[in-house]
């Protein structure tokens, strides 16, 4: 078995030299010693060290863009599953619609995919979304997947270049959600071939020239048709 | 019953051949409950254990901690694990596992990350052969880490005792049963901090020295161990 | 959980236990290693077959023993039964709740249970009325009445004294009575980690203010018969080493003043 080429791992607790960089996401301090709070890898800016987890639960930010699942209704509010440990809100007056209380329902039931944008989150996680955005709305059709939180810029690429890449190959809409649900609508069998890249993309994000290898990856795919 | 057992053979090996600090093969493996957002399954000897983790909001919100995340373990024998038809539920036993392995974990997880939340680590022993709450806490911790749960440090246990008059690693069923004491110990291996520990039994003040040095030794296969499972999750087979 | 305000500690208050203790003294004027005063009441239940009620400071707890005839387990038929139960009675503190013991009911009832067991307190084998048929079976049921901190050393304390006391009513068998065979004398000694420090027999205050509990029980044999590292908190080994010394030397003390045995 011929491992890719990885970038650094480490694991929990692992010190992690920091040098002139500043340490930042995924690292604690213990004794003027610098630590490692994930298995995950090093990741090294002009400034910033952090460590980028293989997997981490999806915390709300702000302006974060995301996909969410109506879980449940209230008078005047929806209760969104953000693919988080924390459930977030959305409220009948953050929606392009005039919603009467009481009356949610008829705008968005249980199960319903939507796309919208953190708009408040505070210190405890709670968080609220609102779709008054461009571009926010009601998913219908499509498929929704889910790929691990922290494995959402790797899907997306450098300026867009890796979902751009897939889209255009395979003929697809697709909305990334920053919390790791992924929307996906075309011909079935473009889906089929969409899906299978992007798992691809997750399974090798923390690999080096990821991209080249998914251009191939396209190029043997029309080849052998 | 208890000295008629003959723990130790006449040329200082134990029944199962071991040597005294010699400790059974552990065979450890994470993403094995597909709906969990971290799970480890471990084989230790025979003890077969299965870690599901999940990372929600406390329920009901009035157990919620505005500043930190709340752990709880949920240790469970199934009815076929052991010998006699073990009944299902909680009880005494199980109950003061759950405890020890959740404060335990609690050491090592970065708590003040998720407020509000709870780690809900569910443990279910499928087949019991001596040592299954050090089995279980070696592979939760695993299963955590593989939830991306931000975490201090991997949490190794490993259990040492006395049988036959001789202090040894990792207890074997018989060893338990007829031996003079049972020595579980877990610690954070950066930091050498011991966040679990229990005795039954009897051993002097030297024999405790010398039964956790033995752990202490062993805690760096176990860790190996620990790594290598998360390590053979994310490594990938490339080119063709 | 019922909120309540002796469940929380306010914050002035842990600043005082903690800058105290940078000077080696507690609140009570205690040192590290002292428990507080304890009075032991045996026979404090007469219709019990033994019993004691203990106080220390103002912990209160009630041992009761009840022997009764039983069957043996199927796997160890020439011995007795000994079954140990720490009740946390919602009397003794606003947050104690009626009903199923709790998680910290049940690790007290099982600390102070593996201490006794295991320092062979009750020669089991002298309690067989008939072999695989009858044997006496020993109820250890406590009450804890008043809690103010350390439960388990209140509980290890009232379960020997009960036990010292206690009679194997052997009359109800057209046979005589006798005094429970009692071989040892165990005692347990938890200790509170406060900052850095370890402090002896802990009382509520420096329970809330403590990040982490260490609980040794010994025997006259100074040899370890269970331990157990209780709630959130890490122990160094070199910490654990000298809990386990202080343990030996405290207990021998407490062993000697309470119980008259060295």
């Amino acid at each position: 078995m011929k491992y890719l080429e990885t970038k650094e791992i480490v694991y929990p607790g692992d010190r992690i030299e920091i040098n002139d960089l500043r340490p930042r996401n995924g690292i604690y301090e213990d004794d003027s010693q610098y630590f490692s709070e994930y298995f995950g890898v090093i990741q090294k800016s002009e400034k910033f060290i952090d460590i980028a987890p293989f997997n981490s639960p999806y915390l709300p930010r702000v302006n974060d863009k995301v996909i969410g699942k109506i879980m449940d209704i209230g008078p005047t509010m929806w209760t969104v599953d953000i693919n988080s440990p924390y459930y977030s809100l959305l409220h009948i007056n953050d929606t392009p619609w005039h919603v009467n209380a009481g009356d949610l329902t008829r705008y968005l039931a249980a199960g319903d995919f939507i796309y919208a944008r953190i708009s408040v989150s505070n210190e405890i996680k709670e968080s609220w979304v609102s779709m008054r955005d461009t571009g926010m709305r009601k998913l219908e059709k499509g498929q929704v997947i889910l790929v691990k939180p922290p494995k959402v810029p790797r899907v997306i690429g450098k300026g867009g270049n890796m979902i751009n890449l897939i889209k255009s190959e395979t003929d697809t809409k697709i909305i990334v959600g920053q919390n790791g649900f992924i929307w996906i609508d075309g011909e079935p069998d473009n889906v089929n071939i969409a899906i299978n890249a992007i798992k691809m993309v997750e399974r090798e994000a923390h690999t080096v020239g990821l991209t080249d290898r998914m251009g191939e990856y396209f190029k043997k795919l029309k080849g052998g048709n | 019953m208890e000295g008629n057992v003959k723990l130790i053979t006449d040329d200082g090996l134990r029944l199962d051949g071991r040597s005294s600090n010699e400790m059974r093969p552990i065979k450890l493996q994470t993403g094995v409950i597909e709906k969990a957002d971290g799970s480890a399954y471990i084989e230790w000897g025979a003890n077969k254990v299965v870690v599901a983790v999940y990372v929600r909001e406390a329920y009901p919100k009035h157990a919620q901690n505005m500043d930190r995340a709340i752990v709880k373990a949920r240790y469970s024998m199934a009815g076929f694990s052991v010998e006699e038809r073990k009944r299902p539920g909680p009880d005494r036993r199980t109950m003061e596992i759950s405890k020890v392995i959740s404060e335990a974990l609690s050491s090592a997880i970065i708590l003040e990350k998720l407020p509000r939340a709870e780690v809900d680590v569910f443990i279910e022993v499928l087949q019991a052969d001596a040592g299954t709450r050090i089995a279980s806490l070696t592979a939760s911790s695993v299963a955590i880490a593989d939830a991306g749960v931000p975490m201090r440090d991997l949490v190794v246990g490993c259990t040492a005792g006395k049988a036959g008059g001789k202090i040894v690693l990792d207890l074997s069923k018989d060893e338990d049963n007829y031996g003079e004491a049972d020595i579980p110990m877990a610690i954070l291996p950066r930091t050498g901090k011991v966040v679990l520990l229990q005795i039954d039994g009897d051993v002097s003040p030297e024999e405790f020295d010398e039964a956790t040095s033995m752990i202490v030794n062993a805690m760096k296969d176990i860790s190996k161990i620990q790594r290598d499972a998360l390590m053979k999750t994310y490594s990938i087979e490339g080119g063709e | 959980m019922p909120m309540d305000s002796n469940a929380v500690i306010s914050e002035i208050k842990k600043g005082v236990i903690l800058e105290s203790l940078k000077n080696g003294k507690r609140l009570d004027g205690r040192a590290i290693n002292d428990f507080r005063e304890v009075k032991i009441t045996e026979n404090y239940i007469p219709k019990a077959s033994g019993s004691a009620m203990v106080e220390l400071g103002k912990t209160k707890v009630v041992a009761g023993i009840k022997i009764e005839e039983g069957t043996p387990f199927p796997d160890s038929p020439d011995n007795g039964v000994m079954a140990l139960n720490v009740e946390l009675l919602p009397m003794a503190f606003p947050t104690f709740e009626s009903g199923p013991p709790s998680e910290q009911a049940i690790e007290f009832s099982r600390v102070v249970d593996r201490g006794i067991r295991e320092s062979k307190v009750i020669d089991t084998s002298k309690l067989v009325i008939e072999s695989g048929v009858k044997v006496w079976m020993i109820f250890v049921d406590i009450d804890i009445l008043n809690y103010d901190g350390n439960i388990i050393d209140a509980c290890t304390m009232a379960v020997v004294a009960a036990l010292r006391s206690a009679v194997v009513p052997a009359s109800k068998l057209g046979k005589e009575d006798f005094k429970l065979p009692v071989n040892s004398t165990p005692v347990s000694v938890t200790m509170a980690k406060i900052g850095d420090e370890l402090v002896c027999d802990p009382d509520l205050q420096e329970e809330q203010v403590s990040n982490g509990r260490i609980t040794i029980t010994m025997s006259e044999d100074n040899h370890i018969h269970a331990m157990q590292k209780g709630d959130v908190g890490e122990f160094s080994l070199e910490e654990i080493r000298k809990a386990i010394k202080t343990s030996c030397d405290t207990g021998s003390g407490l062993r000697k003043e309470l119980f008259k045995v060295n």
